[in-house]
């Protein structure tokens, strides 16, 4: 299988008042064409940096320092602006995660799905509406054609998000970055887009980057889990492996903390201790201050990856030497 | 549609005041009939004056027969040139409205497009150089520039008259310099020098909102929809910056008025602000009365067109939603 996606090492600085903060260290990660690989961490664990450096849309202060990002085998980050921008909407496309304010207020929503479609696709603008009204009509928009018209202040913030799922597939990207979709939008509400997100990738057969806190979001959808914390990827595996038996302390943390699988209203990580912060980083193993079963080498050496099951974990309790030694 | 209604209400309420005010002036400062007759004249003189004019007649009665004079464009004599004010009005008042369009239209042409620049070329040296520039020009006052510009470009390089309006062209009782060279020319100078400081401010405005905008989500997510570059900032973000931008130059055409006394001084511009300060010099009421009126005016319909441009700009305007600024 190869992948659609394949991040090798990547590694985000921040440059601020001459100080060099690294936000994402040694991230390694694959993306298959059709698959959705759920990313989830705590809050600032660098889930939305790893979003933005796919995308091509790091700004300053950020930068990327190291590593490569290939999309179809191709490295894009390496892209100059202009064929990156020719990347982003048609092949890779983003959901955001608040839909009040990701539409611009000024502008109908048909417009801004016009405008999208033929910057990618060469299609006149009568052949533009006409898609823009059926995709609208996809992401059950009631009276669609009448609704092009509508600005965005005239619609709920489903109706909204539902709008941006339209504008991300408007041009038939291959990979969906979607950033906490449904964070912003009412419990009731969260469950329906989600489903018609699942629905719309797996339909056309589009990978998504599913970043999310919600646990329960993950065990639904996604078929690949990746654990983030503290800028680092600390378990990688498939979503039923990994939520059976997570290998990472962090993980098992995790999930300790929800009850109940299937209530999205739970949040993660009722460990004790916060996580450290790109400005104030700790040696070794970033997680072992908090870890219930850190070992003294965690404090000082970085955790190598190890195979664990069917997943990939940084842990050193993984390592096949020491566990054979004990 | 309610809502240009509403504004026209508004509109004539501000009007109506602004009236009463300009009216108190009457019964408040200086005695008209020692204005009009002399201090020789015999008390049954005055008394036979003070009816003539009215002056008896109950507070209400003479606050209604101003208004509806007023409304039949009628002022009264004015005490200092003994003709009708709204004769002397009709005459500078071109003058000044065209000096006064004029520099924020030079403002406004100069300053947006400037302020968009330098918010989009943030690390350009010449973005740096004119924040610099901008902040002088806020600083300034307004008549050194007026006469450093007649010394620089009247008294050593010789290009532009320093003072009075040059040409003027009679169109239907309204008279324009905008139509001949002379009268352009004299423009020139007085319109710069009264633009500086609004150019100034309207430039820092326009890039303060733009940076604002373009750190905006939807701006963001324009560009993960891979719009191109001038989209984004001309469709997108320039037109979501318009909305303060305008409400501020509506509110800055007040300053403007203001500022253009001070300039007409220097210029020697034949407009309403040399004729105001004749008339505060000699108290001369009806005039003053009149000025208050008319400023009050201008600042309603500006005020109406700057609501008109929130609904052409803002949807949300339209269907009766917030986000309005001041006004
Ligand atoms: N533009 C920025 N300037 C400074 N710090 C940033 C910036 N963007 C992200 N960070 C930092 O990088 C870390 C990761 O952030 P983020 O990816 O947004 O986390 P999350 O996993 O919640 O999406 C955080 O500590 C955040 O403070
Ligand atoms: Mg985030």
């Amino acid at each position: 299988m190869s992948a659609l996606l394949k991040v090798e090492g990547l590694r985000v600085e921040i440059a601020r008042r001459g100080r060099v903060m690294t936000a994402i260290d040694d991230v390694s990660f694959e993306i298959a064409a059709g698959e959705i690989l759920g990313v989830v961490g705590e809050s600032g664990a660098g889930k939305s940096v790893t979003g933005t450096a796919v995308l091509g849309l790091l700004e300053r202060p950020a930068f990327q320092a190291a590593g490569r990002i290939l999309f179809d085998g191709r490295r894009i980050d390496t892209l100059d602006e202009d064929a990156m921008r020719a990347l982003r909407g048609r092949e890779i496309a983003a959901v955001f995660q608040d839909p009040l304010t990701s539409l611009d207020p000024l502008m109908t929503i048909g417009d801004q799905l016009t405008e999208t479609i033929r910057t990618h696709l060469d299609l006149t603008q009568a052949e533009a509406v006409e898609r823009a009204a059926r995709l609208l009509a996809e992401v059950g928009i009631p009276a669609p054609r009448e609704r092009l018209a509508s600005y965005p202040h005239e619609m709920s913030g489903g109706m909204r998000q539902r709008v941006v799922l339209a504008l991300a597939f408007s041009c038939e990207p291959r990979l969906i970055i979607a950033d906490e979709p449904t964070t912003a939008l009412d419990v009731s509400i969260q469950a329906q887009i989600l489903d018609l997100l699942r629905a719309m990738c797996r339909e056309r057969g589009t990978a998504v980057m599913l970043v999310t806190h919600d646990m329960g979001v993950i065990a639904e959808v996604a078929d690949r889990v990746a654990v983030m914390y503290a800028g680092r990827l600390v378990e990688v595996g498939p979503t039923q492996s990994l939520l059976a038996e997570a290998a990472h302390p962090y993980t098992r943390g995790l999930m300790g903390s929800i009850p109940d699988m299937h209530r999205r209203d739970v949040e993660l990580a009722q460990i004790p201790g916060s996580m450290p912060r790109p400005d104030a980083p700790v040696p070794g193993c970033a997680f072992h201050p908090r870890c219930g079963q850190a070992l003294p080498r965690c404090a000082v050496e970085r955790p190598l990856t190890f195979t664990a099951g069917a997943s990939e974990v940084a842990c050193w309790l993984a390592d096949p030497a020491a566990r054979s030694a004990a | 549609m309610s809502f240009v209604l509403g504004r026209l209400g508004q509109t004539v309420l501000v009007l109506l005041v602004a009236a009463f005010v300009s009216f108190s002036l009457f019964r408040y400062v200086g005695d008209p009939v020692n204005n009009m007759v002399g201090q020789s004249a015999s008390l049954a003189e005055r008394e036979a004056m003070r009816t003539a004019l009215g002056l008896d007649d109950a507070f209400v009665l003479q606050f209604a027969r101003f208004v509806g004079n007023a409304l039949t464009g009628d002022f009264g004599m004015s005490y200092r040139f003994g003709q009708p004010v709204a004769t002397l009005i009709a005459e500078r008042f071109p003058a000044t409205l065209e000096l006064a369009l004029i520099s924020m239209l030079i403002a406004t042409g100069v300053g947006v497009p400037l302020g968009v620049w330098t918010a989009l070329h943030r690390d350009h040296w010449l973005s740096q150089a004119l924040m610099a520039a901008s902040l002088i020009g806020v600083a300034l006052p307004t008549f050194l520039i007026g006469i450093a510009l007649i010394l620089f470009f009247s008294v050593w390089l010789g290009w532009l008259p320093s003072f009075g309006r040059g040409q003027v062209v009679e169109i239907g009782g309204w008279s324009t310099g905008l139509l001949t060279t002379s009268g352009l020319r004299a423009l020139v100078l007085p319109a710069v020098t009264l633009g500086v400081f609004q150019l100034a401010l309207i430039l820092r405005l326009a890039r303060a909102e733009m940076l604002e905008v373009m750190r905006a989500d939807f701006i963001r997510f324009a560009r993960a929809r891979g719009l191109k570059p001038r989209a984004i900032q001309y469709r997108h973000a320039l037109r979501n910056t318009l909305v303060p931008v305008v409400t501020m130059i509506g509110l800055q055409f007040g300053n403007v008025f203001a500022f253009s006394i001070i300039v007409e001084t220097v210029f020697q511009w034949p407009g309403l602000g040399l004729l105001v300060i004749q008339a505060i010099q000699f108290a001369d009421v009806p005039l003053l009365a009149a000025y208050l009126v008319l400023i009050a005016l201008c600042f309603a319909v500006i005020n109406l067109a700057v609501d008109l441009a929130y609904v052409a700009i803002d949807p949300r305007v339209r269907s009766g939603g917030g986000v309005r600024g001041t006004v």
